[in-house]
C-alpha cells in the first residue's frame, strides 16, 4: 500500500453488488490505503454460482465486519471521511441494497457525502489506478461472468457503451465450459491452469461476430459447440473419445482461444473505429494470462497503449470506487433516497 | 398431502415436435407464443446448450421484444420484459434447491400477472405450478431438435392448430 500524505482527504468504499462484500479506504490521490474482501466463493462452489439469496445473506454478516478492518488497516476512524462511496448498479438488487443501506447510514450519522459508483464504471477506472498519467480518453472492455461490454471512455467519469453480448458473458461462458468439462467453479481459472497444457488448435470453435461490422459479443454456439465436441454429436453413433486429461486440455485450450481471438478482435475493431489508441481491460477475465499475452501482442502490432486493471482490481473490489473521487471533483453527491440499479447493462440496438 | 395430488391433477397430454433446424425452431418459437397468455408457466428443461435461452428468445420476440435483449439470465436470475404483456425469464441454472428458489420471491411471479419462462426449471420442479407447460428440448442433430410438450389438451389442440400451416409436423405422444 501507498504511503500518502497524512493530511490526504480519504474516503470510504462499500461494494456489495454479487458475490464479494468489500470497503476500502482511498485517498484524493488515489491511494489505496486498505482494500479488504470477504470472498463468498466457498459458499458458492457448492452451486456452481452466485445465488443471490445467500449473497445478500452472506453481505449483512460480513459487511460491517468488513467496513471495520479496512478502517482499522487503514489507520483511519469514520471521523476521518470525507465522503462515503458506495456501488449502486448493476447487480443482484438484494445484494446492492445491503451497501447502499449501510453506505446511507454511514453518510448520514457522519453527516458526510455519499457518492453512488456504477460497478462497471469502476472497473474501467481501475485501469487509471496504477497508471502515472491520464489514461482517458480510452476504449474500454468489461469482461467478466456477468457483462461483456465495450465502451467509449470519454473521459474519467463519462462512458458510452458502444458494444455487448447479445447471449451469454465471456465468463458465464468460462463458467458452463468449466462444467461441461467437469471442472469446478469458478470455471475460468481452472479452464486457464489446464489450458497451459492443451493444444489451442487441437479443435476448431467457432468466433462468432469476429468479421462482423457490429460491436456485438455471442458466446452461445461455442457453449454448444464444445458441449458436442466434449460428449458427442446429438444422433450420431460415432464412438466419442474418453475425456481423459489431455484431451481435456486441449478442450479447454481450444475454447479459450476462441473466446480470447474474439474479445482481442472485438476490442481492436472498437478502437479503431473511435479512435482511440488505449485500451483498458477490466473485469475478471482481465486476470485470464492468454487474453494478457494476447493483448500484448495486439499492442506491439497496433501500437496501441495497453492498460488491463492491476490483478488485485480485476475481481469484484471496493477500491476501484476511487472513481468516486472524481465524481466528487464534479459535485455528483447523490441524495439520500438514492436507489439501485439491478440487473446487466446491456446495449439496445 | 402428495398422495392426494393425484385427485385433483389436471388433465395433462404430451405433443411431440420435430425442428430441423435453427430457422424451424424459431417458426415453432413464434407460434407457441400465439398460445401463451398472462398467468401461464413454461417450464423448460434441456442440458447445457440445448437451446433454451434461444427458445426464450423467439417467444419473447413474438411478443413484441427485441430477441437481443433476451440473453441469458444465469448471472442476474430473473429478468423481466415489459411487453404487450408483462413476462419474467427465470434462470434456476445456479440455484442449490427450491429453497432458495422460494427466498428469491420467484413463486411470487408464478401464476400471477407474468408470463413466466423458465430455464433448469427440472432443478425447482417442486415450487412449480401442476398446471405448468413443460417444455423438453432435446438435440437430434447439430441444429435439429425434438421438443417434447406437456400441458392441457386444449391448450395442445391450441397450438396444434396454430403450428397447422407451418412447415412444423406435430405428433401425439403416449
Amino acid at each position: 500500500m501507498a504511503n500518502p500524505a497524512s493530511d490526504a482527504k480519504v474516503l470510504l468504499a462499500l461494494e456489495s453488488s454479487c458475490d464479494e462484500t468489500a470497503a476500502a479506504v482511498i485517498d484524493d490521490q488515489l491511494h489505496v490505503l486498505s482494500s479488504v474482501v470477504a470472498t463468498q466463493d466457498e459458499l458458492h462452489q457448492r452451486f456452481g454460482g452466485v445465488v443471490p439469496e445467500i449473497a445478500s445473506r452472506a453481505h449483512l454478516e460480513n459487511l460491517l465486519p468488513v467496513i471495520d478492518e479496512a478502517l482499522s488497516r487503514s489507520g483511519k476512524s469514520l471521523e476521518d471521511l470525507s465522503a462515503i462511496a458506495v456501488m449502486t448498479e448493476p447487480g443482484l438488487v438484494g445484494s446492492l441494497l445491503v451497501g447502499l443501506t449501510a453506505a446511507k447510514t454511514l453518510a448520514l450519522v457522519t453527516d458526510r457525502p455519499l457518492v453512488t459508483v456504477n460497478h462497471i464504471h469502476a472497473h474501467l477506472f481501475a485501469c487509471q489506478m496504477d497508471a502515472d498519467n491520464d489514461i482517458f480518453p480510452a476504449l474500454g472492455l468489461v469482461v467478466s461472468g456477468g457483462h461483456t461490454n465495450l465502451y467509449d471512455c470519454r473521459s474519467a467519469t463519462e462512458y458510452e457503451l458502444i458494444g455487448s453480448t447479445i447471449d451469454d458473458a465471456a465468463g458465464e461462458a468460462f463458467d458452463k465450459a468449466a462444467a461441461i468439462l467437469g471442472l469446478p467453479y469458478p470455471g475460468g481459472p481452472f479452464i486457464s491452469r489446464i489450458a497451459e497444457k492443451g493444444d489451442p488448435k487441437a479443435f476448431r470453435f467457432p468466433r462468432t461476430f469476429i468479421k462482423d461490422e457490429r460491436l456485438a459479443f455471442s458466446f452461445s454456439g461455442i457453449k454448444t459447440a464444445i458441449r458436442y465436441t466434449a460428449l458427442g454429436q446429438p444422433g450420431s453413433r460415432e464412438p466419442v473419445p474418453d475425456l481423459d486429461e489431455q484431451r481435456i486440455a486441449d478442450l479447454a485450450a481450444s475454447f479459450q482461444e476462441a473466446v480470447v481471438d474474439v474479445l482481442v478482435a472485438k476490442c481492436r475493431q472498437a478502437a479503431e473505429r473511435y479512435g482511440r489508441t488505449t485500451l483498458c481491460i477490466g473485469g475478471g477475465v482481465a486476470a485470464n494470462l492468454r487474453f494478457r499475452e494476447r493483448l500484448a501482442e495486439m499492442a506491439s502490432q497496433t501500437g496501441f497503449r495497453i492498460i488491463i486493471a492491476p490483478q488485485s482490481l480485476c475481481t469484484d473490489n471496493a477500491a476501484m470506487a476511487a472513481i468516486a473521487w472524481k465524481l466528487l471533483e464534479e459535485g455528483r453527491v447523490a441524495a439520500l433516497d438514492a436507489d439501485v440499479v439491478p440487473g446487466l447493462v446491456r446495449l439496445k440496438q | 398431502m402428495i398422495g392426494n395430488r393425484d385427485q385433483d391433477r389436471p388433465a395433462r397430454e404430451v405433443r411431440v415436435v420435430s425442428s430441423d433446424s435453427l430457422e424451424q425452431t424459431q417458426e415453432f418459437g413464434r407460434l407457441f407464443a400465439t398460445v401463451l397468455r398472462q398467468g401461464m408457466v413454461v417450464a423448460l428443461i434441456g442440458d447445457l446448450g440445448a437451446g433454451k435461452t434461444h427458445l426464450v428468445q423467439s417467444i419473447a420476440e413474438a411478443f413484441g421484444v427485441n430477441r437481443e435483449d433476451v440473453s441469458s439470465p444465469t448471472f442476474v436470475l430473473i429478468q423481466e420484459y415489459d411487453t404487450t404483456i408483462p413476462i419474467c425469464h427465470i434462470d434456476a441454472y445456479r440455484l442449490g434447491d427450491v429453497d432458495e428458489f422460494l427466498q428469491l420471491g420467484a413463486d411470487e411471479l408464478l401464476g400471477g400477472d407474468y408470463l413466466c419462462l423458465i430455464e433448469w426449471a427440472d432443478r425447482v420442479e417442486e415450487a412449480l405450478p401442476r398446471d405448468q407447460i413443460r417444455v423438453e428440448i432435446v438435440p437430434t442433430t447439430e441444429t435439429g431438435r425434438q421438443i417434447r410438450i406437456t400441458a392441457s389438451p386444449s391448450l395442445l389442440d391450441e397450438l396444434e392448430q396454430k403450428l397447422g400451416g407451418s412447415s412444423i409436423s406435430v405428433v401425439k405422444d403416449g
